[in-house]
């Protein structure tokens, strides 16, 4: 993001009226129709969630909710036990993101700091499970877990997924950009490993854990298609899985009131964390391609 | 690095001369087992559940087996030559380039144009950028079904405004192809942000003073889009053109959540999903779906890495 105006553009700029209506036209009005298109489903959903069922099914809807209710979060939680599912997606996203956090930067660090021979072949074979796409796993892994007993159980769906090459590799690519004499200081004072990462590295290192561990909480609370095969009691059920339990009905069109107070129970809390954090989760999630 | 400790260690292999000397000391062998306890783990998973199951399922893919049963006979390449020879297959593969090429085309061109229109650096273009890219974040499952609802075809609120304009809706439910033109536009409402993003950075390292020479010559800014912008902006444009296909060929949740039977919906990855977890339970065929779309999957992301090293070469 530069800053600088020359004073030739701050002149042009200047310059009145005609680059005014150039801006709205070729920037306001395509991106005003952007917006609207992306916030329009979102308000949809979320007004539709607080509307009576005669408002919901109808050929005329209203855009605001006529005479406000919550009883389709009622229903919702009738049909599934909505505060366990929503409990067990923040208890396996809290506890698989520290986990895959804390490997993440463990490895991370050893693969930068420590001495040991061989360091570049496991960082390439680390990078190389990237290309392997989860389906590819999905039916071995179905296997195993099941085989351990791992269905329908807590571990079962965060284990599979725990280790971690993406995070890995951002925290890599952002300790090998501290100064070593950072940590050289550190050592000729004495500082074991653990002094050097957790007092030198990790201080100067907060913004990328922050970011690691954003798109690790996102990605873990979205995670769809693992804990959907491995699950299949409504009382272990994640949010994603959980909803797919509330969609399964014939009468699709009583049900959409409980499926928009579902999709707000997804969907909102990300929401929240990206327009409080979005930097950082638009700069992890595009890294790679933007950076170096 | 080099270690400098003066203690008596035993030297472990001797290098032959010319080459650089190292001793193996105490604080080698210490740092040996420090990163063996930092690494380990995490390599230790990875081994187990990415590279195992590669393997595993390459196995599985050559057996006869319905998932949940105890015993399996070997098939040898049944399962590919079924594949490949049933025109069910040659339909998935068609709906697979479909919907692939129609949502990279689509999220790239629309990336693009929001990009432009972002890069005119007016007040608001934050904001705009960050509710443009939101829906790449928000879970497949409950995008899904809040556009499920926006197109159903009696009480959604497309059908509405459509009546109000005196069409009629389309039946987006029942009809194959319209609906994979839904999940279509949905994928591509959810990942047109992330290209506008990456198009935006792109834009963003064009130097200004090209643009402005260009202009001097006398080009227009249709000339000078296509004759400087594009060709500039052409390993964005790359990178991703090939990220993008590596998604799509992915895509699993919009498919599962808004069209569960796979009515005209079925690509690759939900075929290999349908076989094992549907109502076949056929194992051995779905490991063998699933190796297609590794072996599709493993030529895009090679092609990814020969340009990312050209790159890294001109950098």
């Amino acid at each position: 993001m530069s800053t600088r105006t020359t004073p030739r553009r701050t002149a042009r700029e200047a310059l009145s009226a005609r680059s005014l209506l150039d801006a709205v036209l070729s920037a306001y009005v395509p991106l005003v129709l952007a917006v609207l298109v992306v916030v329009f489903p979102l308000l949809w959903m979320i007004l539709t969630s607080v509307k009576p069922l005669p408002e919901i099914i109808t050929q005329t809807p209203t855009l605001l909710p006529v005479d406000p209710t919550w009883e389709n979060y009622a229903t919702a939680a009738e049909r599934l036990p909505f505060a366990r599912v929503f409990a067990n997606s923040v208890l396996v996203t809290v506890v698989g993101a520290v986990i895959k956090v804390v490997l993440a930067v463990c490895t991370a660090y050893g693969l930068v700091y420590v001495r040991f021979p061989g360091k570049n072949i496991i960082f390439a074979g680390l990078l190389v499970t990237l290309m392997v796409p989860p389906q590819v796993a999905l039916l071995p892994n179905y296997t195993l877990i099941t085989s351990l007993g791992g269905a329908d159980t807590y571990w079962g769906i965060i284990v599979p997924g725990l280790g971690t090459a993406f995070g890995t590799f951002l925290l890599r690519q952002h300790f090998r950009t501290i100064p070593p004499s950072l940590t050289e200081a550190a050592e000729l004072d004495g500082a074991g490993h653990w002094r050097r990462l957790t007092r030198v590295v990790l201080p100067v290192s907060a913004p990328t854990v922050a970011t690691v561990a954003l798109i690790t909480i996102v990605s873990e609370w979205n995670d769809y298609l693992w804990p959907l095969v491995i699950i299949s009691q409504p009382d272990m059920m994640t949010l994603p899985v959980g909803l797919t339990l509330l969609a399964n009905v014939d009468n699709k069109a009583a049900a959409y009131g409980q499926l928009m107070a579902g999709s707000v129970a997804v969907i909102i809390p990300v929401l929240i964390v990206f327009v409080a954090l979005q930097r950082y989760v638009i700069a992890g999630l595009t890294q790679g391609a933007v950076k170096d | 690095m080099t270690s400098t400790a003066t203690r008596p260690d035993v030297p472990v292999r001797e290098r032959p001369p010319g080459r650089r000397r190292r001793r193996f000391t105490a604080r080698d062998r210490h740092d040996f087992w420090v990163f063996l306890a930092l690494v380990l783990p995490n390599v230790a998973l990875i081994i187990v559940f990415a590279y195992r199951p590669v393997i595993e399922n390459l196995r599985y893919s050559m057996l006869d087996w319905t998932l949940g049963s105890p015993s399996a006979s070997w098939a040898g390449i049944d399962n590919y030559v079924r594949f490949f020879t049933s025109p069910a297959s040659w339909g998935i593969l068609w709906t697979t380039l479909v919907f692939t090429v129609v949502t990279v085309g689509g999220s790239m061109v629309l990336g693009l144009l929001i990009a432009l229109a972002l890069n005119r650096r007016v007040p608001g273009t934050g904001i705009a950028r960050a509710a443009v890219f939101s829906p790449y974040v928000l879970s497949g499952v409950g995008v899904g079904l809040v556009w499920l609802f926006v197109f159903d075809p009696t009480i959604g609120v497309l059908g509405a405004v459509l009546r109000g304009f005196g069409g009629t809706a389309p039946d987006f439910f029942n009809d194959p192809t319209l609906s994979l033109v839904m999940i279509c536009v949905v994928y591509v409402w959810k990942n047109m942000g992330y290209a506008a993003v990456i198009y935006l950075a792109g834009l963003q390292s064009i130097p200004r003073d090209l643009l402005e020479a260009a202009a001097l010559d006398g080009a227009g800014p249709i000339r000078s889009f296509v004759r400087v912008v594009l060709p500039l902006l052409s390993p964005t444009t790359f990178f991703l053109l090939v990220t993008s296909v590596l998604n799509s060929l992915q895509a699993f949740d919009l498919i599962r959540i808004m069209t569960p039977l796979g009515n005209g919906t079925t690509t690759l990855i939900y075929e290999a999903y349908l076989q094992a977890f549907g109502s076949y339970n056929r194992a051995g065929y779905s490991a063998a779906v699933s190796t297609v779309l590794f072996v599709l999957l493993v030529v895009f992301t090679l092609v990814q890495l020969r340009w990312m090293e050209r790159r890294v070469h001109y950098a």
